[in-house]
């Protein structure tokens, strides 16, 4: 009896993350519903405004996909190199005692409040960027990837290395008994016998900068700009949120429902990415 | 010690002590390596076989407060390969290793066996493809893989993944093949499969292997070199060796009354 107890609550505890799963995607596909009444499917995945707020309201996603894509891809070309080459110095150079040390340091970047990457974002490194190139406008989405791209790196780096460090040292022995240099040995059999572990870590930090808010709506501007220029301002799909619910909007109307489309929207964007991450996982596991 | 001076020398072991942080392991080891020999270091479990071979190839410098006292010089040049001048990769470049356990990359099967190749930064695609192959065939293994040397090679049988090390270390010439107790996890068949590759092995290699075999040591070594707690206690040829040690240690232990 007791027993059963038990079970029924670890059931429930490790079941209740898929009902919350299931109640979110529930939620927004009934809010989007109506939405998809008023704008066809095909203008919503082509149009290349975002209005929903003004009087002519035009409903394309691609202006915020692009926001959010490109700011993603800034901050992931910032994550990934330097979460991985800090996973490979902790994993592989660093003495036990420097690790210790490092490590925390190194998570602490990961529990700044956004909000301050935001500003530092804003009003730091957006000027120091104009410093470089004058014509930079005081919003942009390169300044508010980078800002990004430093905040995840500890999400990169930290799962990294898990991946690195349980690389079985007969391994490395058997790369440094070729001759292989430290450096050889990471590269060549470190981080290839580690990668489906690192994907992970990848993925993880796509997701985080695809669902960061913050950073993007402070410093990149929130004006829905269809460009692949980082140096134009830019709103993403999660900045469009955040403006449009800090306004009142009257419940059920057509700019109320446009938030949960764009957060549907970001929810599959998030998916697919987790579905690539899991086909390239099991491509690399399959090879060893 | 018998020295024999009918053949040539490819390395002499030269009063070699080593510890690791305060526990002292080997006490002054002195032996020669004679060239396209096989000599094996047989003794009781602990008492620093494994520990003498990683001198060889310096692979103690690779884990902190291990240190070296003596010298290993590697003939002709009679190169001390201990000394502090001497870069470790260097001699990892000259001196191949097999291990223990086998363990290939998770890589091709090609890629395993050219990976010596690239970390030297051999480029010419035609000369890895025949020394792949090359090697592969004195592992005694290429005619099962020739037809799948892109598949990976965690995929072989132990047995195949050992000599495909053996194949790993081969395709780079070592001058000498170290080999720690290759066929300890591995079936009786793929055992006797690799002690015969071993005595082919030696027509174009000198090589030193750890056993805890003492039938492998008396079959397939020339030499064999007894340890007991981190002292050689005798070397001679495993004819003499194992017919007639002239200490008592050596007696009890290749008569099985200790270790
Ligand atoms: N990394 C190490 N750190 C400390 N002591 C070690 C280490 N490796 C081996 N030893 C010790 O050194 C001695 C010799 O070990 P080893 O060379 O592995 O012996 P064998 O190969 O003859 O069984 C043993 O007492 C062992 O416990
Ligand atoms: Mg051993």
């Amino acid at each position: 009896m007791k027993e059963r107890f038990i079970e029924a609550i670890l059931f429930l505890a490790a079941t209740s993350s898929v009902f919350v799963t299931f109640g979110i995607v529930w939620i927004l596909v009934k809010e989007s519903i109506p939405f998809f009444a008023h704008v066809p499917l095909g203008e919503f995945l082509t149009g290349t405004e975002w209005t929903p707020l003004f009087e002519n309201a035009r409903f394309g996603i691609l202006p915020l996909l692009c926001g959010t894509l490109l700011s993603t891809a800034i901050a992931l070309s910032v994550a990934i190199p330097l979460g991985t080459v800090a996973a490979a110095f902790l994993s592989e150079y660093t003495k036990p005692w420097l690790r210790e040390i490092l490590k925390p340091i190194l998570e602490l970047l990961a529990a700044v409040p956004t909000v301050v990457y935001g500003y530092f974002a804003l009003l730091f490194v957006t000027p120091l960027l104009q410093k470089i190139h004058p014509d930079l406008g005081g919003f942009n989405v390169l300044s508010a990837g980078l800002v990004m791209g430093m905040m995840i790196v500890p999400y990169v780096s930290s799962l990294s290395e898990d991946a690195m460090r349980s690389v079985p040292g007969h391994l490395k022995e058997g790369s440094f008994a070729l001759g292989a240099s430290r450096f050889q040995t990471i590269f060549r059999v470190v981080i290839p016998t580690a990668f489906s572990g690192m994907t992970s870590a990848y993925i993880l930090a796509i997701s985080r900068a695809l669902g960061e808010t913050m950073v993007v709506s402070i410093a990149a501007g929130m004006q829905p700009n269809l460009t692949a220029n980082p140096l134009e301002p830019a709103a993403t799909i999660t900045a469009f949120i955040v403006q449009v619910s800090m306004g009142d909007l009257p419940h059920g109307s057509i700019g109320y429902q446009s938030i949960y489309v764009a957060g549907l929207t970001l929810l599959f964007l998030t998916l697919c990415f987790n579905v690539l991450g899991l086909w390239l996982r099991q491509k690399y596991q399959e090879k060893e | 010690m018998t020295t024999n001076t009918n053949l040539n020398l490819r390395a002499e072991v030269k009063d070699l002590s080593f510890s690791y942080g305060p526990k002292k392991v080997l006490n002054r080891v002195s032996m020669p390596i004679y060239e396209n020999r096989i000599t094996a270091l047989i003794g009781p479990s602990g008492c620093g076989k494994t520990t003498l071979l990683r001198c060889f190839n310096r692979m103690h410098d690779l884990y902190a407060a291990t240190n070296y006292d003596g010298e290993i010089l590697l003939h002709p040049e009679k190169r001390n390969v201990l000394a502090r001048d001497v870069d470790p990769m260097e001699v990892r470049m000259r001196i191949g290793m097999v291990f223990q356990k086998p363990n290939p990359f998770p890589k091709s099967i090609f890629e395993n066996v050219a990976y010596g190749l690239r970390v030297r930064g051999v480029r010419k695609r035609s000369f890895i493809e025949d020394r792949v192959e090359k090697s592969l065939q004195q592992a005694g293994l290429w005619s099962e893989v020739k037809d799948r040397l892109p598949s990976p090679a965690t995929a072989l049988s132990g047995g195949q993944q050992q000599r495909l090390c053996i194949a790993r270390a081969l395709a780079t010439e070592p001058e000498i093949l170290l080999l720690d107790e290759p066929t300890s996890a591995l079936d009786p068949i793929s055992t006797t499969h690799i002690e015969e590759l071993i005595t082919e092995l030696k027509k174009d290699w000198t090589i030193v292997i750890v056993t805890h075999n003492l039938h492998q040591a008396s079959r397939t070594a020339d030499y064999t070199a007894f340890m007991y707690l981190g002292d050689l206690i005798e070397f001679d040829t495993s004819d003499k060796l194992f017919t007639t040690p002239r200490d008592p240690r050596t007696e009890n232990y290749i008569t099985g009354r200790f270790g």
